[in-house]
């Protein structure tokens, strides 16, 4: 985490505004790869749809923010929308006792289902107050955040960087703290044996639907960040292709840990930027590459993989991908 | 009364396409308990066989009825040995492989053929009744679905074949005891399941845009009607179309085709919070 802080600070001083850019969309990123590990990783529920509220996210606070101009209450909107989604969502599943598969496939069918709304509403008779929703058009020209409580006084590059920067920092050390709590602790126990858990006292419906809420509010607020980044956003946000990438962030970066994901964010999206710039190889296709060999081969993602590996070199305990 | 007709040929026709868009993913997972997040790139690439082979200058017929499967079909049985094979009774996995795959298919077509759309014409006329009028390519459908859940059937029930597939899903190690291979009936099944979604994309072909992503547009209805099915593969396949058929389309008739879908979808999870195993989990359990 120290590291982490160090590096937000140091970043701006080190790199020009573009390159300042493209980091900060690193971030965005890395707080949607986040909410996957940890609801994925440490609460055990098969979400292939958490670009669902990472889009709702985006999306709500494009609506509010061109209906209301100041952008303090928009960002806490496009935080509680998407929790509230995945409390109503996380019911249906969580209490009718769906499994992992089925939960699974739900979930996806959610995020297609958004993604073929959103996308048939072009036309002029779409909108919300003054925000037309634009259909496959997207939102343009979205308000970026300013100060709370001054419309006037936008955020400049650098400043919505340690915004994002220090969010995922904050993020990280509220579910570290969140998964060492007691309420942390069931969820996991849970995601262990779910009928021991039951049988012990705990209204494991509960603890999920809370687990899973908690990664709705996150990925909403990357939403609300990415759709501030390019002030715009289109309904690909529900895209197949978007919730495909997520579960290969956090398939690459090691499921069941917190940092991998992060770095498994980064470094695809770096790869996919590279691959963006030479016309051979289409994203999609190494992307899926990626996802076939590493389910197939480093079943374990990288993290953890390098842990076993040390700990074969050293012949001792390393602690596994996690800062102890 | 002409109104009604009409309405009723269009429920007829939703509920057959959502029949044979699922019948491949269904025979797949009832069978095999595999999730194929792939099953809508194995509809596209049906679909591409069934307009290179009618370029080709093969009949339209032909194409979709026996090109599409066959090819699809080859192309499963490489999946499985590649794929599947090693990821048996690891669900999660499967899941995640073959979405690996459905992308790595998407983005393949797309580098090889290009994001365009192509298409074939609609084969046969329209006739009417009343003032509107109903393509028989619609008509076609309908039956070739009635065909296809008979065959299944069939094959299911009344060959040796059938018979070897089911005991060897349920007991793999006693079907093994018997002399019977396990990876290869595994194998033929997947291919079997594969040519189905095949014959679905030649089938589709004709009324959809073909274009690398068009299995996305699939995919959300197939699942849902696969999981509101439940396990069992025919009653399953049947009734869940026929609930979510009828209430897509009657949803569309009233607003667009779009909230149809959404109304499909909302009605699918209202019903697996009360039937969470799927229709045939409470009822017709035990069939095939």
């Amino acid at each position: 985490m120290l590291l982490g802080v160090m590096a937000t600070l140091a970043i701006p001083q080190w790199v020009d505004d573009f390159a300042l850019i493209q980091i900060t969309i690193y971030v965005v990123m890395a707080i949607l790869a986040i909410s996957q590990a940890f609801i994925w990783g440490f609460s055990g529920i098969l979400c292939f749809g958490q670009a669902t509220f990472f889009g709702l996210g985006a999306y709500t606070y494009a609506l509010a923010v061109v209906n209301m101009g100041e952008s303090t209450l928009p960002v806490l909107l496009a935080i509680a929308l998407p929790g509230m989604f995945a409390v109503l969502l996380g019911y249906f599943m969580f209490y009718g006792r769906l499994s992992d598969v089925y939960m699974g496939v739900i979930t996806l069918t959610v995020s297609l289902i958004f993604f073929s709304s959103v996308n048939s509403t072009a036309g002029p008779e779409w909108r919300i107050g003054n925000a037309p929703l634009g259909g496959f058009n997207g939102i343009p020209a979205i308000p970026s955040i300013n100060f709370p409580g001054n419309p006037e006084d936008p955020l400049d590059a650098v400043t919505f960087f340690y915004l994002c920067a220090f969010s995922l920092i904050a993020i990280y050390g509220g579910l570290r703290w969140l998964i060492s709590s007691r309420i942390g602790h069931v969820i996991v126990a849970i995601k262990e044996n779910e009928q021991r858990a039951t049988l012990l006292g705990f209204d494991a419906r509960a603890f999920k639907l809370f687990a899973f809420t908690v990664g709705g509010c996150i990925a909403g607020l990357s939403g609300c960040f990415f759709a501030n980044w390019g002030s715009f956003t289109s309904p690909t946000v529900f895209s197949l292709g978007q919730s495909a990438q997520i579960i290969v962030w956090v398939i690459v970066g090691g499921l069941g840990t917190l940092v991998g994901p992060i770095i498994g964010c980064m470094a695809i999206q770096w790869l996919t930027t590279q691959i963006g710039t030479q016309q051979t190889f289409n994203s999609n296709l190494v992307l899926g590459v990626i996802l076939v060999v590493f389910v197939l081969l480093v079943p374990k993602g990288i993290i953890p993989s390098l842990g076993d590996v040390l700990q074969k070199l050293f012949g001792k305990k390393v602690a596994k991908g996690e800062d102890a | 009364m002409d109104l009604a007709l009409i309405v009723s040929v269009q429920v007829l026709y939703a509920i057959a396409t959502l029949v044979i868009i699922s019948s491949g993913l269904a025979v797949i997972f009832g069978m095999m308990r595999v999730i194929n997040l792939a099953h809508g790139e194995f509809l596209m690439l049906g679909a591409y066989s069934a307009i290179f082979a009618t370029k080709a200058g093969v009949n339209i017929w032909v194409a979709m009825l026996v090109v599409a499967p066959i090819c699809v079909g080859l192309f499963g049985i490489v999946v499985e040995r590649l794929i599947i094979r090693h990821l048996y009774g690891r669900m999660v996995d499967t899941m995640l492989a073959t979405w690996g795959l459905s992308l790595l298919c998407v983005g393949l077509v797309t580098s090889l053929i290009g994001n365009t759309t192509s298409g074939v014409s609609t084969p046969e006329g329209s006739f009417s009744i009343g003032a509107y009028s109903v393509s028989l390519y619609t008509m076609a459908l309908i039956v070739i679905a009635v065909l296809l859940l008979l065959a299944i059937r069939w094959v299911l029930r009344s060959t040796d074949w059938g018979l070897i597939a089911r005991g060897t899903m349920q007991n793999p190690g006693m079907a093994d005891v018997l002399g019977i291979s396990p990876t290869r009936v595994y194998s033929i099944t997947f291919a079997v399941g594969a040519a189905l979604s095949g014959l679905a994309g030649g089938l589709l072909a004709p009324v959809s845009g073909v274009v690398p992503t068009m299995g996305g547009s699939f995919i959300a209805k197939a699942f849902i009607t696969v999981i509101g099915g439940g396990s069992s593969i025919l009653a399953g396949t049947v009734s869940a179309s026929a609930l979510f058929g009828l209430i897509n389309q009657l949803a569309t008739f009233i607003t667009t085709p779009v909230f149809g879908e959404v109304a499909l979808f909302i009605a699918a999870v209202v019903m697996l919070r009360m039937l969470p195993q799927g229709i045939t989990g409470r009822f017709f359990k035990g069939s095939l």
